[in-house]
């Protein structure tokens, strides 16, 4: 569905961009491929940027790839642009494959990334000293389940997303057990299910997303995160263990295939130039995932309505 | 002859059999409340692990980097077979989905509309009557109907063109293979053990490899899919033909055949209702890859149920999944009708209502006609959104009201059932030193098939061991023998009902076909709802999937009873019970265990996706490397799946087989 409407969009887009704009010149006709994620926030920013692209002349193919295992791609040249690569979870893989000199960073998107443990609001009547990190052990019995009792319960991120929850629970002492969820999905399935029951709930959850929306709640405070913090032990409340501290917040990146830089140059410079922040995609996302639009819609409604923030990123030198 | 005596040879276990296996119990009691006594031998040491992945690894860099093949390299080579498969794949998809564009310039606009909604519907409709009748074509119309009336048109036209062209490639694929097989005993040997492998590896293992060597997108997905579709086709070529009468194949060498001919006009005309079995397979294969080929960019039906899971419009995602059953449903049914249908004599084709060329042009003149009419009557083309029904949000609905009012209950039978049977298992199976599992597994081998299982139940578990991947591959066992047995307890019962009642039995067979061609996701996440993330969830996951052979080959095994023994127990007086008792589920046991293979078998293909909901066991390092796109520790780990598949398929079908030689059946 999605796929298609991408694609009936793109191609009356395209038909209009053709007889009516009477095609600008741009250096080469093959289509730059943007990658596909599973999270909304991403296919609404990728589906700006295309439309953006298309406006300038560009022709544009959307492509759905893993978030990680697209750098194969975006080495080799079968895909082109990923629009989000989020500091807190992909820092590694990226440097690693811009280090192999076949990638290149784009910069920032301007949005920035949040991740941290996360309660629905109602917690706080059972648990007062929240957000401080320090409440929590008073509280872990609230916070547990049958099989992790009297421990607390914390459903961490897919394990791939490395959180270094366990390590944190031990360094800080925490009371609690971490149980990863396998996708994002399911880890939303859960706290949707007991938002539902006003039920205990604590978890990871990062924004922008719509669950930070559409559920009241709050980050858990913990000790700053530091690079140090994370590096060295001796750093932080705990003078054996690193990973005393919060979690990192930080840039979310574009990042392409090098080859493209030298193929549609304006492109990947309108790339490097697009830049929005947190509230504005927080906004586009819950206007799909909440009340239900169409990603093609709201990107539409959004391109109109803001052409002076958009129009100055195609300018080209 | 030879089997029998195999048999008897067993039969009389040696008494030193039983000496060893009481020291390697003993030994093993002593170790599990010792532990510390000898760790090396509770625990597989890390010193010892092979690093076989790494080299794997390697060789696959150097695969797509470095190997040369003279004019071109490896990875052009793919790249040129993906390149070609593209166009198929592509020509496909524009005549269902997207429409042709007539120009070299990428993104030109469309010149030719995608074939009208109602002329594909009209189309496949008349086959299913040209095929079998109005039955068949007021069940296919239905099918496509609910596609179009639920707004899944397009992605499932989408999923449609990779089907068209998926399956009759791997079903060529498969019948050369089969044939080959088949006249070269040699290579029969050679592929056996291969076909084991590519059904029984996860697919989420190598698509690493083939994301590498085919890039990313429909083709690279299109080929996982093949790889998972095509071994059936194989073996029920070489089955097939191994099937031909004997004196057919005589009488065409008398007659003076070639060995082409031989084929052409004897083998594969006697052997073609096998045959299509074979082809029904690949076509349910293929749409249970759905899902995962959308991970990798196959879009279609499969994108659009992940996608409406991650916002969790759980109806939303029900609609798409029903959208791939009912697909699959329609076309299992016409390739059915195919294989049944009347063999081309005269007589049959009067009795039949449309000739081959009347069916031709009346297709014709549907799409000469539809086609111009949907560009004046856009509805006729591409089905309007108004007339659209969804039901998503009663689905939404009954999850939150049964979450909302039933989640204290449920979550009570989930803690005893997780505290009182799954984490006594667990705990034991983890606890048991892994010398003691290997020597135990090795005896059994060898009670059941002498030297050749033993080699066979010790070489695969000291792989799994060697690489390192012990204790993720017993979470394996605990979390697929669990689901397998309560599988085996509702659908054995399932069964005997259905053997016995037709009602039952028509029922039993629509939920067996919902439930193995329904993505598992669109389940998983209101389970996840329910039971929270968890061993439990993915449990209830993996039931629900794997019943099905269970429920099925009991069907089979009762119905297969020999009518004259139950004759003759009813005449002995037997009461109904006992003759349930002593007489069918007996000789039906072997049938029954074989669905159990099966049940296992479906249980370890289904662990991969239950990673999603976060198990720690072999399916989830299958998982994780294939987001890190680590390509050595996904097939190290995949294979793992694979031995235990290959330990567990062999053992029972060798444990079937002893039971009907000894009960007289036919093997």
């Amino acid at each position: 569905m999605f796929t298609a409407r991408l694609r009936k969009v793109s191609m009356a887009l395209l038909a209009s961009a053709l007889f009516s704009h009477s095609a600008l010149a741009v250096e080469s006709k093959d289509p730059i491929i943007l990658t596909l994620h599973d999270w909304t926030g991403q296919l609404i920013n990728t589906e700006l940027m295309g439309r953006i692209l298309q406006n300038m002349g560009y022709n544009i193919k959307y492509q759905q790839a893993d978030y990680i295992a697209q750098f194969a791609g975006l080495e080799s040249g079968d895909l082109h642009v990923a629009m989000e690569m989020w500091e807190t979870t992909g820092k590694q893989a990226m440097e690693a494959s811009v280090k192999t000199g076949d990638t290149v960073d784009l910069g920032e998107t301007g949005m920035n990334a949040i991740e941290e443990w996360w309660y629905p609001m109602y917690m706080k009547e059972k648990c007062p000293g929240l957000p401080n990190w320090e409440a929590l052990n008073d509280c872990a019995e609230a916070f547990s389940t049958p099989e992790t009792a009297p421990r607390g319960r914390y459903l961490g991120g897919p394990v791939t997303w490395a959180g270094f929850d366990d390590e944190r629970v031990e360094a800080l002492g925490l009371d609690y057990e971490v149980v990863h969820a396998g996708t994002d999905a399911a880890l939303f399935a859960e706290l949707e299910s007991a938002y539902q029951r006003k039920a205990p709930w604590l978890g990871w959850v990062y924004t922008p997303h719509w669950a930070t929306v559409k559920f009241e709640g709050e980050f858990v405070e913990f000790p700053r995160y530091s690079d140090a913090c994370y590096e060295d032990a001796k750093v932080g409340l705990n003078p054996n263990m690193a990973y005393d501290c919060g979690k990192p917040r930080g840039w979310i990146k574009k990042v392409g295939w090098k080859g493209g830089e030298a193929k549609w140059p304006c492109a990947y410079q309108a790339v490097r130039n697009f830049r929005i922040d947190n509230a504005t995609v927080g906004q586009l996302i819950v206007e799909v995932d909440l009340e239900g639009k169409k990603i093609s819609d709201v990107v539409n409604a959004w391109l109109d309505a803001n052409k002076a923030t958009w129009e100055p990123w195609t300018q080209c030198n | 002859m030879e089997a029998r005596q195999g048999f008897d040879d067993v039969a009389q276990t040696p008494s030193w059999f039983w000496g060893i296996f009481a020291v390697i119990i003993t030994l093993g009691i002593f170790l599990f409340f010792a532990q510390d006594q000898a760790p090396y031998l509770v625990e597989y040491p890390r010193d010892w692990v092979i690093p076989l992945r790494f080299v794997i690894s390697d060789w696959m860099q150097w695969l797509i980097k470095e190997f040369d093949l003279g004019f071109f390299t490896f990875k052009e080579l793919t790249r040129s077979i993906a390149w070609l498969l593209e166009w198929p794949l592509s020509a496909a998809n524009s005549l269902l989905a997207t429409g042709f564009t007539f120009s070299t310039e990428p993104g030109a606009p469309i010149v030719l509309s995608p074939a009208p909604w109602i002329a594909v519907i009209i189309i496949f409709g008349l086959l299913a009557f040209h095929l079998s009748g109005t039955r068949l074509a007021v069940l296919v119309t239905g099918c496509f109907g609910y596609l179009a009336l639920f707004g899944q048109w397009h992605s499932a036209m989408i999923t449609l063109s990779s089907i068209v062209i998926a399956v009759p490639l791997g079903v060529s694929i498969g019948f050369v293979l089969g044939i080959a097989a088949y006249r070269h005993p040699v290579f029969e040997k050679w592929l056996t053990p291969v076909l084991d492998l590519m059904q029984t590896v996860p697919i989420f293992a190598y698509l690493v490899p083939v994301l590498f060597l085919f890039g990313f997108g429909p083709v690279a997905a299109m080929i996982a899919t093949m790889i998972y579709a095509t071994p059936p086709m194989v073996r029920v070529t070489i089955l097939a033909l191994k099937q031909v009468p004997v004196e057919l194949v005589e009488y065409g060498n008398m007659a003076g055949c070639a060995r082409g001919q031989l084929l052409r006009k004897i083998q594969v005309p006697v052997a073609q209702k096998s045959l299509m079995v074979g082809v029904n397979q690949v076509i349910m294969l293929s749409l249970n890859m759905v899902i995962i080929a959308s991970m990798i960019g196959a879009g279609g039906l499969g994108f659009d149920v992940l996608s409406s899971l991650r916002r969790l419009a759980i109806g939303d995602g029900l609609e798409a999944g029903l959208a791939i059953t009912f697909l699959a449903i329609a076309l299992d049914r016409l390739s059915q009708a195919f294989a049944d249908r009347p063999q081309t004599s005269r007589l049959s084709q009067s009795r039949r209502l449309l000739s081959h060329s009347q069916f031709t042009l009346v297709v014709l003149i549907t799409l000469l006609i539809s086609w111009p009419a949907s560009h004046f009557y856009p509805a006729l083309g591409v089905y309007p959104e108004s007339l659209q029904i969804t039901t998503s949000h009663f689905w939404d609905d009954l999850v939150k009201w049964i979450n909302i009012n039933f989640f204290d209950q449920l979550e009570a039978i989930k803690t005893f059932l997780l505290i009182h049977i799954m984490m006594p298992v667990k705990h034991f199976l983890l606890k048991t030193p892994w010398v003691i599992s290997i020597a135990v597994i090795t005896l059994i081998g060898y009670r059941l098939g002498r030297f050749r299982l033993a080699a066979l139940g010790m070489a695969l578990t000291v792989f799994i061991a060697a690489v390192g991947l012990w204790s993720k591959a017993m979470i394996t066992v605990y979390l697929c023998g669990v689901s397998v047995l309560f599988a085996a307890c509702i659908g054995i019962p399932i069964g005997i009902l259905a053997a016995s009642n037709s009602r039952t039995n028509r029922a039993a067979q629509v939920a067996i076909d919902t439930l193995q061609t329904l993505p598992s996701f669109v389940y998983l996440i209101p389970v996840v709802m329910l039971f929270r993330v968890g061993d439990f969830a993915a449990m209830l996951a993996v039931i629900a999937y794997s019943v099905a052979p269970a429920i099925r080959y009991t069907i089979l095994g009762i119905q297969q009873v020999p009518a004259h023994l139950i004759e003759a127990s009813r005449a002995m007086g037997c009461t109904p019970n006992q003759i349930r008792w002593r007489v069918q589920l007996p000789i039906a046991l072997p049938q029954i265990m074989l669905g159990i293979n099966q049940t296992i078998m479906m249980a370890l293909s289904m662990l991969v996706i239950t990673a999603l909901v976060g198990t720690r066991d072999l399916g989830q390092e299958v998982y994780i490397a294939l987001t890190k796109a680590d390509t050595g520790g996904g097939i190290v780990a995949g294979v793992c799946v694979a031995c235990i598949a290959i330990v567990a398929d062999r053992f029972i079908s060798q444990w079937s087989h002893k039971k009907k030689m000894k009960l007289g059946l036919p093997a």
